[in-house]
């Protein structure tokens, strides 16, 4: 039987992870259809059509689904799955919100935050903040499965031509009420899916002093992270989060700054490809997982890098 | 109003976990244990929702081994006013848990339950919102704000894209992050008082829930280790290789 992937997008176009998952989905069963929510929302089920991967896509357009609220969305889900033996989504804020209410809906023990599809019903997954892997079977009839978008490359996006079919929305029980959404707007690229990520933490002292990190991101063209301590201390705002509990990132390149490493934090990036450490203190655990480690005050060293990075003229916008 | 917080016992976050040799689980014999840290976050909110006097009780539950007992003595050492332990001694998924807070629910009858988003053990994130999906309540997670009114409650959610503020009707489920609150120490002298606390057992048997685990675990192991790094000397030296080593400049 078929997989339902339900994909992530903000009404006019999709977020780029539910690629991600379109790819671990096709891993599971060929068969993938993909349920696009939301109000007005044709031009992302043009997107999705069009990606080679997806086999079908269903359309349900309500203002009731404009903002996925999990109240709304679940009972909506849990119908469409009726025919499918797999219900997938994204492990972001968006997945890890509406799937267990679907899967409780359901019966089912959900399967969170996969790395691997072993096969439909083996999967792995990182527990203890990924210092361990469990391998897990799932022994109900239907599956809810999460994804960690970072750990499986986007779906081709360009060439497909699914059919699009309009289903009906269901009754939503209006409990509950969407009041405002404050993005963080940035002209650098996204966290998840940037190729290189500059981060800071506590050693960076202030809010004011983060512009040594910003100013490295701009030349490197890349995303800005942050260490739990300094979301904490107000340095920075949540979204910039690296680690277990924040985003999980894998980029080419991930330069951590003032980072000490502690076990949460590198739960979030020590996948990345080549690991940057830059900090005063030798002994920081932070060392233990980079593949260049340099023992520094940031305060010198940062300027000094930028200044070398400018004398480059090889770096790819 | 009454609150119901759900505290669990895990191995305490600054702990460098051991996968054991045989790929059955990781290491938990004499390793120390604490509160998950969201959940001390939940019992913080609820604690100070009571001390606004918007909350006139809060009781605070734990499910697991006798040793869940101290878990739920913490809570009532920091203003909880009754806990309550269901006893068993077998690991249960996010699922079973649910179907035991729901009986609770159902016999206290809160206004809300409060717990952390995610337990730090087996990082699944599901217990609040399947909690919330069978009482028919709605839900808010990753919350960061709290502002009780009278029949509902205002939150503002940490989401990947920044900030969501979304307000939901009474009862609701509330999953807290780690910036909702500052959780404070327990004084000894309310730890003594805590152990005067009531402390109401059942054992999970007897709740008439299903709790077969759905979710084999095949093995645990450990992840691949990176390979150790160098040092560099200076900025022009990491420079260097990263352009000509690494080859990502």
């Amino acid at each position: 039987m078929s997989v339902l992937l339900i994909a992530e997008h903000d009404n006019s176009k999709l977020k780029p992870f539910t690629l991600n998952a379109i790819t671990a989905a096709s891993k599971i069963d060929g068969d993938v259809h993909v349920l696009v929510a939301g109000a007005n929302c044709e031009n992302v089920t043009k997107e999705v059509a069009s990606v080679p991967l997806v086999k079908k896509v269903l359309w349900c357009d309500s203002p009731n689904y404009q903002n996925y609220l999990p109240e709304n969305l679940a009972p909506l889900v849990t119908k469409t799955a009726e025919k499918y033996d797999h219900i997938v989504a994204s492990a972001n804020t968006f997945g890890k919100n509406f799937m267990p209410r679907v899967a409780a809906a359901l019966d089912i023990s959900q399967v969170s935050d996969i790395i691997k599809v072993s096969s439909p019903d083996t999967f792995i997954r990182p527990i203890y903040a990924g210092n361990a892997f469990a391998t897990v079977k799932s022994n109900d009839k239907k599956k809810c499965v999460t994804i960690r978008p970072t750990s499986f490359d986007p779906a081709e996006k360009k060439g497909g031509s699914a059919q699009v079919e309009k289903i009906e929305a269901v009754d939503v029980p209006k409990t509950s009420k969407f009041i405002k959404r404050e993005e963080t707007k940035s002209e650098r690229p996204e966290l998840g899916t940037a190729r290189i990520v500059v981060s800071g933490g506590r050693g960076l002292e202030s809010g004011e002093n983060f512009k040594l990190i910003t100013d490295i991101a701009d030349k490197l063209n890349a995303a800005v992270g942050a260490s739990r301590a300094a979301v904490d201390a107000g340095y920075i705002s949540n979204d910039h989060q690296v680690g277990q509990t924040g985003k999980v990132v894998v980029p080419d390149l991930y330069i951590a700054v003032g980072i000490s490493g502690a076990i949460q934090h590198l739960a979030g990036m020590k996948e990345s490809k080549i690991i940057v450490a830059i900090n005063k203190d030798g002994e920081a655990p932070i060392f233990s997982v980079a593949d260049y480690g340099l023992e520094a005050d940031l305060f010198k060293a940062l300027p000094e890098f930028l200044a070398e990075l400018n004398k480059l003229n090889t770096i790819q916008k | 109003m009454k609150i119901l917080v759900a505290v669990k016992r895990v191995i305490d976050y600054n702990v460098q976990i051991r996968v054991k040799e045989d790929g059955s689980g990781v290491h938990t014999d004499n390793v120390k244990m604490s509160t998950n840290p969201p959940d001390d976050n939940a019992v913080e909110e609820s604690v100070k929702l009571k001390e606004s006097g918007k909350v006139k009780e809060v009781v605070a539950i734990s499910i697991g081994e006798d040793k869940a007992q101290e878990t739920i003595r913490k809570a009532l050492a920091v203003g909880a006013d009754k806990g309550i332990h269901v006893k068993t001694d077998s690991y249960v998924e996010p699922l079973g848990v649910a179907k035991i807070l729901k009986k609770i629910v159902e016999k206290e009858k809160p206004d809300m339950v409060f717990l952390g988003k995610q337990a730090i053990d087996d990082d699944c994130n599901q217990t609040g919102q399947m909690l919330a999906a069978m009482l028919n309540w709605p839900q808010a997670t990753f919350t960061s704000k709290v502002n009780l009114k009278d029949k509902s409650v205002e939150i503002v959610r940490e989401i990947d894209e920044g900030l969501e503020t979304i307000e939901v009707n009474l009862p609701a489920v509330v999953s807290c992050d780690l910036r909702l609150n500052e959780p404070r120490f327990a004084s000894l002298p309310n730890i003594m008082k805590a152990k005067k606390k009531p402390m109401e057992q059942i054992d999970a048997k007897d709740l008439g829930v299903d709790l077969t685990n759905r979710i084999q675990q095949i093995k645990v192991e450990e992840p691949p280790k990176r390979k150790a790094g160098i040092k560099v000397a200076n900025v022009a030296e990491l420079v260097s290789k990263l352009k000509n080593e690494a080859k990502v400049l």
